[in-house]
């Protein structure tokens, strides 16, 4: 990872973030976070800020595969790895299960909470296609919803398993 | 919510971090997962003038039994910990620990290492660790040691680490124990700290108890082993009646504070109550 510093004395980073099976080369500071990085960096506004201490997961970020909190993961970090947002669950403009399923269940409110918990509802289903209630919920756990009360979450999520 | 600024280090060798963290004194700290020194700098609980990444030292995260027992990269992460085969195989009671901790996003980031070097008092490995007998290795600029993890914290946020030195791993000896766990109580189950936690670890022979081991977490500044109601059970015959005496006796042994948590009061007899139960399961369900 290569480092510059500026006229003015402030060392940046040059960073490759693979996101959503694109790779970009960016410029960031140590002190940038992840979060800040999908959301100003490369306009992946999908991915929501919360609490940012790790406790909502409405920051909620695949990281090669596993749920992160991206506001508690440097940019600098995160270089070279594989990293999925919300805005890359689609494929070629036809939404992923997971997401018809949150519509189908009315598993979305205010919808802040959405992207965070569909990535966590992947992650999950990618690893354990046939979760039992409790499981979902186990994984979904560090995602805070303030509006549906999460009974229509954990339907969505099992609907989605049902029909792989 | 910002992060103040900090010079960022990724050392390719362990020696290479060490020499990095000797050079830039008390104000460095090692990064790992980062959930806990990102949130406190965040909070302006912490200043610090450069973080030492270990992400590159790949070997930190390796968890495997060796002949003489299991040994734990500081690196590995909680949910690689639930998904060990060398845990599963021999101590399950630690995958269950790690499973009662954070959330599962936390798991994924947060390490073995950063929990104990951290030492705050509720953290949830500690104790089932040192009930085990678990040592750490640190490695440092003039060489490495190992301490027993029970004499590695001093107090709230406290160890005896040394600001160039590095917890590489934890070497769990193979031991004669037949039975360990740790309870967890917290206001939620999922993403809170313990009010209390108990961590046991038997020898039975039988029903004699030959050997126990009570290690109470969030009751004290740093993880506390309750001696003298350990000292009730070993070479005895275990009954209701004795476990219970164990329980009054940890109870008493501890020193907790009051905070939004739990009172005094209450954590004393969630201590009662935990190491009660906790023993009986290391009694007579094995490593769980
Ligand atoms: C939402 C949330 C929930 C949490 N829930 C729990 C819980 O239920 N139970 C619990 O016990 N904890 C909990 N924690 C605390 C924290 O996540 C854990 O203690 C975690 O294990 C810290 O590891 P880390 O790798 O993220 O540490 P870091 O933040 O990277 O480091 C913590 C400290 O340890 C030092 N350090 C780390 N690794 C090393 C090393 N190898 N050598 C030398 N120094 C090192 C760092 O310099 C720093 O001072 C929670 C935190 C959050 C944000
Ligand atoms: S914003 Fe990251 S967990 Fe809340
Ligand atoms: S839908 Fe509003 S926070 Fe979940």
């Amino acid at each position: 990872m290569q480092a510059i510093v500026d006229q003015s004395g402030i060392k940046y980073y040059v960073v490759t973030l693979n996101v959503n099976g694109g790779s970009y080369t960016k410029i960031v500071r140590a002190n940038t976070l992840l979060v800040n990085a999908l959301r100003e960096e490369l306009d992946l506004t999908g991915t929501k800020k919360g609490c940012e201490l790790g406790d909502c997961g409405a920051c909620t970020v695949l990281l090669d595969g596993k749920p992160v909190n991206s506001c508690l993961v440097l940019a600098v970090e995160a270089d070279g790895r594989e990293i999925t947002t919300i805005e890359g669950l689609d494929k070629e403009g036809k939404l992923d299960k997971l997401q018809e399923s949150f519509i189908e269940n009315t598993a979305i409110q205010c919808g802040y909470c959405t992207p965070g918990m569909i990535l966590s509802g992947k992650a999950l289903l990618e690893s354990n296609p046939n979760p039992t209630e409790h499981e979902v919920r186990r994984a979904i756990a560090g995602n805070l919803c303030r509006c549906t009360g999460y009974v229509n979450i954990v339907k969505a999520i099992m609907a989605a398993a049902d029909k792989q | 919510m910002y992060l103040p600024d900090f010079e960022y280090y990724a050392p390719a060798t362990l020696a290479e971090a060490c020499e990095l963290l000797a050079k830039l004194g008390p104000k460095a700290k090692v990064l790992a997962g980062g959930t806990d020194v990102l949130s406190k700098m965040k909070q302006e609980q912490l200043s610090l003038e450069a973080l030492v990444s270990i992400k590159k030292l790949d070997e930190l995260t390796e968890i495997k039994s060796n002949g003489k027992g299991v040994v734990i990269g500081a690196r590995a992460t909680h949910n690689s910990l639930i998904d060990a085969p060398a845990l599963q195989e021999k101590y399950p009671s630690i995958c269950n620990a790690a499973k009662q901790m954070a959330n599962n996003q936390i798991r994924n980031t947060g390490t073995v290492g950063g929990n104990c070097v951290n030492a705050v008092p509720s953290a949830d490995l500690p104790p089932l660790f040192i009930a085990l007998g678990a040592e750490v290795k640190l490695v440092g600029t003039s060489g490495e040691r190992v301490v027993p993890l029970e004499d590695f914290f001093t107090g709230p946020n406290e160890t005896v680490i040394k600001p160039d030195e590095i917890l590489t791993e934890f070497i769990f000896k193979d031991q004669p124990f037949t039975g360990s766990n740790y309870l967890k109580f917290s206001l939620r189950r999922s993403g809170a700290l313990a009010v209390a936690g108990v961590a046991t670890a038997v020898v039975m022979d039988g029903d004699v108890c030959k050997e126990a081991r009570i290690v109470m977490g969030a009751v004290a500044p740093t993880p506390l082993r309750a001696k003298e109601a350990e000292e009730i059970l070993k070479g005895q015959k275990v009954t209701d009646e004795l476990l219970e005496e164990a329980g009054n006796r940890a109870a008493a042994e501890c020193k907790p504070i009051s905070d939004l948590r739990g009172s005094e009061e209450y954590r004393r007899d969630l201590v009662r109550v935990l190491t009660k139960r906790s023993l009986r399961k290391s009694i007579s369900e094995g490593h769980v």
